[in-house]
């Protein structure tokens, strides 16, 4: 049996890693500066514009904010990926190359509890982040222009769900291949996924199956952008989906808007996916010689 | 295989501290170790010997679950290897070791002591004595970064004893320490076996060894070619006498303390044990020659080593 204390050990171990690499703090500063960039920005949106010379109506307000909202959380999403990349990489294979694990997997340890616990402490970093970072950035655009999203949590929640797939993949990966390569792979992965999303998207708007069953395929073997389609629509005022979904098919194309929640079948399938990968990379560990 | 153990070779005592039955590993078409057959008894310091590449470092990492047999079986302090509760009483110190270096020593050890499963009261004693061993409390609250190489390797050694195990098993222990710091090993090991600990201690320093072990195993390609006590090994003894005034008969006739090697001016004699040396030096000077020089001598281990392996090559 695998001893939960064990487990919050190397999760302890993986947060004050972080924190005593200075990585929590580069990234809080950073953040900072981002959210200070986007307030000043949404600030200024309430200006009068050039060609009417006055402000923009409290309609077109809103469907702007929403619209740099989604921008803002793809960006938001896409730090989460490289850094669920940056730091599951080396947290593994880089311990093997090192030496590091040697003294560690020779006390009374199971190597499933050490991967657990860098798993559950990297992925309370990143699920953290994606709070704080997350709630910030809403209540400042709040504070400056009034809108709030729709569903602010299942939006905070879908985007953690991309940085844990990320980490997810990225720990699998780190347990056979060097540092440097598990954590490009992913990254690789993660923005062909969105691409397929958007070919899939196309696919779609064109009525072209084959098209349309690449994005299915990418978001079955990668589900991050399925994830992020579930965000959008966390963001998208009830006014703009109705529009979307009187567009039709064609409104399928953009990778910034979704006319529809993720399907509770695919939710069940991205279970499934952490589920097997996480196992997957148990296993895969297990059978490594150190 | 050279048996020179004292006829307990597979029968499993009562639980030594190691012992392994045919332990093989394989890599591919690399064999690495050649079925080990071995027995550590308990409250000994034990030299695994060998050359580079022997199996020496396989057959520890074997011996603590981070690699898994391809063939054959191990037991430490009774609990088979691939029990995890077989490496509650062992210590462990990595040929390659490496801590973290963005944790301070202390917080190594005490990583350790949650790891090896200590009860949190004795933590502070623990680690306090571990760092007293190895001379590194002054030390102790910097971060590993900062660390010399020999410190580090002074800090493994301190993750090694915490918890009082029953078994350490050291990876050459003193490969990045100065000759001050090989002797202070040398102390920490005699503590230990003072204290009733068994220590497996894996190196190709063999004065090193000379020195603190009671019982050594030599492999070679995988293999023990010799196992049993120094004593029992070391078993060759000579002495080289350099005397004038004895004709060739009388030279000859010393034959009777041992083999003779002339040379005309030192004669070995290999096989005089050193109570008999007065014998001999009474013998020369009742036959008329005068004696310069007795050196008696014990095969060394590098010596007695290297002949193994010459006899098995």
């Amino acid at each position: 049996m695998l001893s939960a204390r064990t487990v919050l050990v190397f999760a302890r171990l993986a947060v004050w890693e972080a924190s005593r690499r200075r990585l929590v703090l580069a990234v809080a500063v950073l953040t900072l500066i981002v959210i200070a960039a986007t307030a000043w920005g949404f600030s200024k949106l309430g200006d009068p514009t050039l060609d009417r010379g006055h402000p923009l109506s409290e309609t077109e307000l809103r469907l702007v904010t929403s619209q740099l909202l989604i921008v803002i959380a793809f960006l938001f999403a896409a730090v989460l990926a490289l850094m669920a990349a940056v730091v599951g990489a080396p947290s593994i294979s880089g311990e093997l190359e090192s030496g590091l694990a040697l003294a560690l997997l020779a006390r009374p340890v199971r190597r499933a509890e050490m991967v657990l616990g860098k798993w559950l402490g990297l992925g309370a970093l990143l699920v953290a982040y994606a709070l704080v970072a997350g709630v910030l950035e809403l209540i400042v655009v709040d504070l400056i222009t009034g809108y709030v999203p729709p569903h602010p949590i299942q939006l905070i929640a879908y985007i953690a769900g991309v940085g844990l797939i990320l980490l997810t993949l990225t720990l699998l990966l780190s347990t056979r291949l060097a540092s440097m390569t598990a954590g490009i792979v992913p990254l690789v992965c993660y923005f062909m996924a969105w691409i397929g999303g958007i070919i899939g998207g196309a696919g779609q708007a064109l009525g072209n199956a084959t098209l349309t069953a690449v994005g299915t395929v990418t978001n079955l073997l990668l589900p991050t952008d399925g994830l992020w389609r579930g965000a959008v629509y966390a963001m998208e005022p009830a006014a703009f989906i109705a529009g979307l979904q009187e567009a039709g098919p064609a409104a399928a194309a953009s990778p910034f808007s979704a006319a529809a929640p993720p399907a509770p079948a695919f939710l069940a399938w991205t279970v499934i996916w952490f589920l097997a990968m996480l196992g997957l990379t148990l296993w895969s560990l297990h059978v490594r010689e150190v | 295989m050279i048996e020179l153990q004292e006829g307990e070779a597979t029968a499993v005592a009562a639980s030594p501290a190691i012992h392994c039955l045919e332990l093989t590993k394989r890599y591919g078409t690399t064999l690495a170790l050649a079925g080990l057959t071995m027995t550590v008894p308990r409250g000994e310091v034990f030299g695994f010997l060998g050359p580079n590449g022997a199996g020496k470092t396989t057959a520890v990492k074997l011996l603590l679950g981070l690699l898994l047999p391809t063939a054959g079986e191990g037991w430490i302090l009774g609990r088979s290897i691939r029990d995890i509760e077989a490496r509650r009483r062992v210590g462990y110190l990595p040929e390659h070791f490496r801590y973290q270096p963005w944790l301070s020593g202390r917080e190594v050890l005490g990583l350790h002591c949650r790891l090896a499963g200590l009860a949190r009261a004795t933590w502070p004693e623990e680690i306090d004595r571990a760092l007293d061993l190895v001379g590194l409390r002054d030390s102790a609250d910097r971060r590993v970064r900062s660390y010399s190489k020999g410190m580090q390797q002074r800090l493994g050694l301190a993750v090694a004893l915490l918890g009082s195990p029953e078994l350490v098993i050291l990876d050459e222990p003193t490969s990045a320490l100065d000759p001050v710091g090989r002797h202070d090993v040398r102390q920490v090991i005699h503590h230990l076996r003072d204290r009733g600990t068994t220590v497996f201690l894996n190196s190709h320093l063999l004065t090193e060894v000379e020195m603190v072990c009671d019982r050594v195993a030599m492999i070679d390609r995988g293999r023990v070619i010799a196992t049993g006590t120094l004593k029992e090994l070391l078993g060759g003894h000579s002495v080289r006498i350099r005397l004038t005034g004895l004709d060739r008969p009388q030279r000859a006739s010393l034959a009777r303390f041992g083999g003779v090697e002339d040379d005309g001016e030192w004669i070995t004699l290999h096989g005089l044990v050193p109570d008999r040396v007065p014998e001999l030096v009474a013998e020369v000077v009742a036959m008329g020659g005068r004696v310069y020089a007795v050196e008696p001598r014990q095969q060394s281990l590098e010596e007695r080593f290297l002949q193994l392996l010459g006899r098995e090559g």
